[in-house]
């Protein structure tokens, strides 16, 4: 148990995928001007992080490894992360059309996101068992979470800030990412 | 390799059965037309439509939210086959478009002063905002930013300026405007937009019952482009030349002018754009908008039923008036003699209003010639009452049926009819004899006794109980009856008509009166001086003692009607805020609904009527105009005193002299003439909310 705890802390904060390990940063620039739509983005994430890391890991383990056929990691987890986006978006149109509503327009955005396809394949390279993957992709998922509702918190406030003009929107936007990184390198003695 | 190639191929084929097997168990069913007319938009997704993506615009074209045209960069033929799909005939939808809400922009003093502030969304999380006024434009311009058709520029005078033929109405601007000032709307949801205590109202347009922006069309005539101003006033008001003659204007009295100098001459300024219109032989056009293949019956061609049907018109719904009396105008035709309101001149601005497509039938009166059961049975989908107050009260005295007693509005509908039928010896034919008396203090009154003066009596009396002060007449009119010779006995309470052997009015009795305490309205009340009774000698007595409406009608139709509730007034009841009566499908505003008031205020509660039953064509919920501002003030609008205003004179009303008015009915105001209109249009400070231009000289 103390084990997943650690793994969850140095997933979430350590390792942060967005500020230490810099995947995803197309949603994370893109979806961050609204509060609205980052906790929006950051719950779609999740949802999807956790069911993509458990496919891919049984995918790997019970197909590509006894066939020795790891060359095709990359390529068979584009294909299955697309589909499996595909796929929970119509069921949850079907089902829940309430969460649908209010995830609707971002998961399309998740079938296209590295942050997806690079927690899936740390789960491989780490090697992690079962319940480790898990707990990592839903860790990573969070932390993917945090830093993005963090820095569109932080966003919201920079339109009152004196801003010089060449610097203004997205550029002090990666100027700030680059901050919360640094800060989160404090993290890094943690685990 | 051949396991790599197998191994894919089965990856593939698992989540491509996956997938299509999922698509069949969680189908949901979608209008196919969403499919099609997402088709044929431009596929862009570039949001300029408002909606997100593609996708959601074709669902809002199918949902009836949007118009064909809804996508900005998809060609005509696009458009047409959207149109296609949807049944419908390209452009049936209105288009929208941009208009900004301030006036006051960079000349509303500032409170703070913010440094680096690119923004005006930023600069609006900060206290709001730089501007002394909390409602005002900000005029960083993020509206122009967020413009993708370049239709927006930040004006000189700092609120934005809308290009009006760039502009596609994707409302990105008003998105973008943290203060709501830049509005995308239709122009039938203009049409039916009310002033609420949150917007950047002038004192005047805050007080008019009709809600015209007046300071909109006074710079409109500052700058010479009088049809603009018609057309501003036109979204508001239909009868402009009637109200530019007869309207008491209040507004005046809130005129901010006023505080510090005379009130702008605001009537005067927009009778003189409406005869501009009028003498200039031809008619600014009016549109109106797609039909919405919905009827309304309008009963009563008065200043209600005509705005009210002249706005259902311009919003596209199908208009039938029906008229008790032989020709439109009401009040207006039959209450106000020819002297003060041409017949010609009513007839041109009626005219107009009918032309629009609105149906009239006259002489048909409700109850009598029609019921509410043959207006359903027609397939009418809503109905406006606007039968306004034509019954006089009576006077209640001994004798008051003797010949030569009459009833204000009977009396003035009589003689207009003859009047306007070329009839020269009214006098003879009614047996006017050579005195009259007219008992009664108000507009009516006075209006009688004016009209008697011009068809040759030697002598009119006005009796009323109270003085001068009390006289709910507008004072222009009182003042222009004492020039014209009319004797005013105040103080006096008839008590007796006396007669002769032939049943025929030889003098009127009347007690003196002394005023006591102050009652509910706050007039102090008339008592009896005990034993002062006098005799007026006169040929003819006109009772002008107040109005009603003329319910009737409800117990002669059907059980249906009977369910309409009438108050101990004879006003038909309605909700103050929506018209809705006691039956759903029933609307009613006007004198009707009110009892007697203004033309303007029927005009105003006309178009309020037209709203509500706009929405309920639509299949919407009657809701109240939120935050309503109803002629009340806006609280920080009120000053005490103004600075920078140099006394200059108001311009004075032309008037025929009084030797060439009582021979006959010509008009007797007359138009300002164009250099002093345009001096007049000058002294308007041009206020808003709380900002205004003060005077240049003193600046």
């Amino acid at each position: 148990m103390g084990d997943y705890f650690v793994l969850a802390i140095s997933c979430i904060f350590v390792n942060n995928i967005l500020l230490a390990q810099f995947l995803g940063n197309c949603p994370f620039l893109g979806t961050s001007k609204k509060m609205e739509t980052a906790t929006g983005m950051a719950m779609a994430v999740v949802f999807v992080l956790v069911l993509a890391g458990v496919i891919t890991w049984i995918t790997d383990t019970y197909l590509l490894k006894p066939l020795n056929i790891e060359f095709l990691r990359t390529l068979s987890f584009i294909l299955i992360i697309a589909s499996l986006v595909q796929f929970v978006e119509m069921f949850l149109k079907k089902s829940m059309p309430a969460l649908y509503a209010g995830l609707g327009i971002f998961l399309p955005l998740i079938t296209t996101n590295c942050a997806v396809m690079g927690v899936c394949l740390i789960n491989i390279n780490e090697e992690y068992t079962f319940m480790q993957s898990v707990v990592s992709s839903f860790s990573y998922a969070v932390g993917f979470g945090l830093a993005l509702v963090l820095f569109a918190g932080i966003r919201e406030r920079i339109i009152i800030a004196r801003v010089p003009k060449p610097l203004q929107d997205t550029s002090i936007g990666l100027v700030t990412a680059g901050m919360i990184a640094l800060s989160f390198f404090a993290f890094k003695g943690m685990v | 390799m051949t396991e790599a190639i197998l191994f894919m191929l089965g990856i593939g084929g698992v989540c491509g059965l996956a997938l299509s097997y999922a698509s069949k168990i969680f189908y949901v069913y979608e209008d196919p037309r969403i499919a099609k007319v997402e088709t044929n938009l431009a596929g862009a997704n570039c949001g300029g439509c408002g909606y997100a993506g593609c996708s959601g615009a074709a669902q809002a074209v199918v949902k009836g939210e949007a118009p064909p045209s809804v996508c900005v960069i998809s060609s005509p033929e696009g458009v047409a086959k959207v149109a296609e799909v949807m049944g419908l005939e390209a452009g049936t939808a209105e288009s929208q478009q941009a208009y900004s809400l301030c006036d006051g922009g960079i000349r509303a003093t500032n409170k703070y002063h913010y440094l680096g502030v690119t923004s005006c969304k930023a600069m609006s999380v900060v206290f709001g905002g730089q501007r002394d006024c909390h409602v005002g434009c900000l005029g960083l311009g993020d509206c122009v930013k967020a413009c993708k058709f370049g239709a927006l520029t930040m004006g000189k005078p700092g609120f934005p300026v809308v290009d009006e033929n760039m502009c596609v109405g994707c409302g990105a601007c008003n998105k973008a405007c943290p203060k709501d000032i830049i509005q995308v709307k239709t122009m039938s949801e203009k049409l039916l937009k009310f002033n609420q205590k949150s917007d950047p109202l002038a004192p005047c347009s805050q007080t008019c019952p009709a809600e015209i922006d007046i300071p909109q069309y006074i710079s409109h005539i500052k700058n010479r482009d009088y049809l603009a101003a018609v057309q501003t006033i036109r979204l508001r008001n239909p009868l402009l030349l009637s109200c530019g003659r007869v309207c008491p204007h209040p507004c005046e009295n809130d005129c901010r002018r006023g505080i510090a100098d005379e009130a702008v001459s605001i009537n005067q300024l927009k009778r003189f754009a409406a005869d501009y219109e009028m003498n200039s032989g031809s008619r600014v056009p009016i549109k109106c908008a797609p039909d919405s293949g919905k009827k309304v019956a309008v009963i009563g061609g008065g200043p209600a039923g005509l705005s009210c049907a002249y706005f259902l018109r311009r919003v596209g719904h199908q208009v039938t008036i029906f008229e008790a009396m032989p020709k439109l105008g009401g009040m207006l035709r039959y209450g106000i003699p020819e002297y003060r309101l041409p017949k010609k001149v009513l007839e041109w601005e009626i005219e107009g209003i009918t032309k629009l497509g609105i149906e009239t039938h006259t002489n048909a009166k409700l109850g009598l010639d029609f019921g509410l059961d043959s207006l359903v049975a027609s397939g009418y989908d809503a109905i406006f009452i606007g039968i306004g107050a034509w019954k006089d009260h009576g006077l209640g005295i001994p004798g008051d049926d003797l010949k030569g007693c009459f009833n204000g509005i009977k009396f003035l509908s009589t003689i207009s009819s003859l009047v306007s039928a070329g009839d020269v010896s009214i006098r003879e034919k009614m047996n006017l004899g050579k005195r009259a008396a007219v008992i009664g203090g108000g507009n009516t009154a006075v209006d009688c006794a004016r009209t008697m003066l011009r068809l040759g009596l030697e002598k009119v009396y006005m009796v009323y109980r109270r003085t001068r002060k009390e006289m709910p007449a507008n004072e222009v009119e009182i003042v222009a009856s004492e020039h014209e010779g009319i004797e005013f006995v105040f103080l006096a309470a008839p008590s007796r008509v006396v007669g002769n052997e032939a049943g025929e009015v030889t003098h009127l009795e009347y007690l003196k009166m002394e005023l006591g305490e102050p009652d509910a309205s706050g007039r102090r009340r008339p008592v009896p001086v005990k034993g002062s009774e006098t005799l007026l000698a006169v040929d003819t007595i006109v009772t002008a003692i107040g109005q009603a409406p003329d319910p009737s009608f409800v117990e002669k139709t059907s059980k249906r009607i009977s369910e309409l509730n009438i108050t101990r007034w004879s006003t038909i009841d309605n909700d103050p805020t929506t018209l809705q009566s006691s039956i759903p499908y029933i609307f009613t505003a006007g004198d009707a609904a009110t009892g007697p008031a203004l033309v303007v205020d029927a005009i105003g509660s006309g178009r309020r009527a037209a709203r509500s039953i706009d929405l309920f064509l639509k299949g919407k919920k009657i809701e109240p105009v939120k935050d309503s501002l109803q002629k009340k003030r806006i609280e920080e609008s009120v000053f005490k005193t103004i600075s920078g205003v140099q006394t200059i004179k108001r311009a004075v009303m032309p008037e025929l002299p009084v030797n060439r008015r009582l021979d006959s009915f010509v008009e007797v105001d007359l138009v300002l003439p164009e250099e002093q209109a345009l001096a007049e249009a000058d002294r308007c400070l041009s206020c808003c909310r709380i900002c205004y231009n003060p005077d240049k000289k003193s600046a």
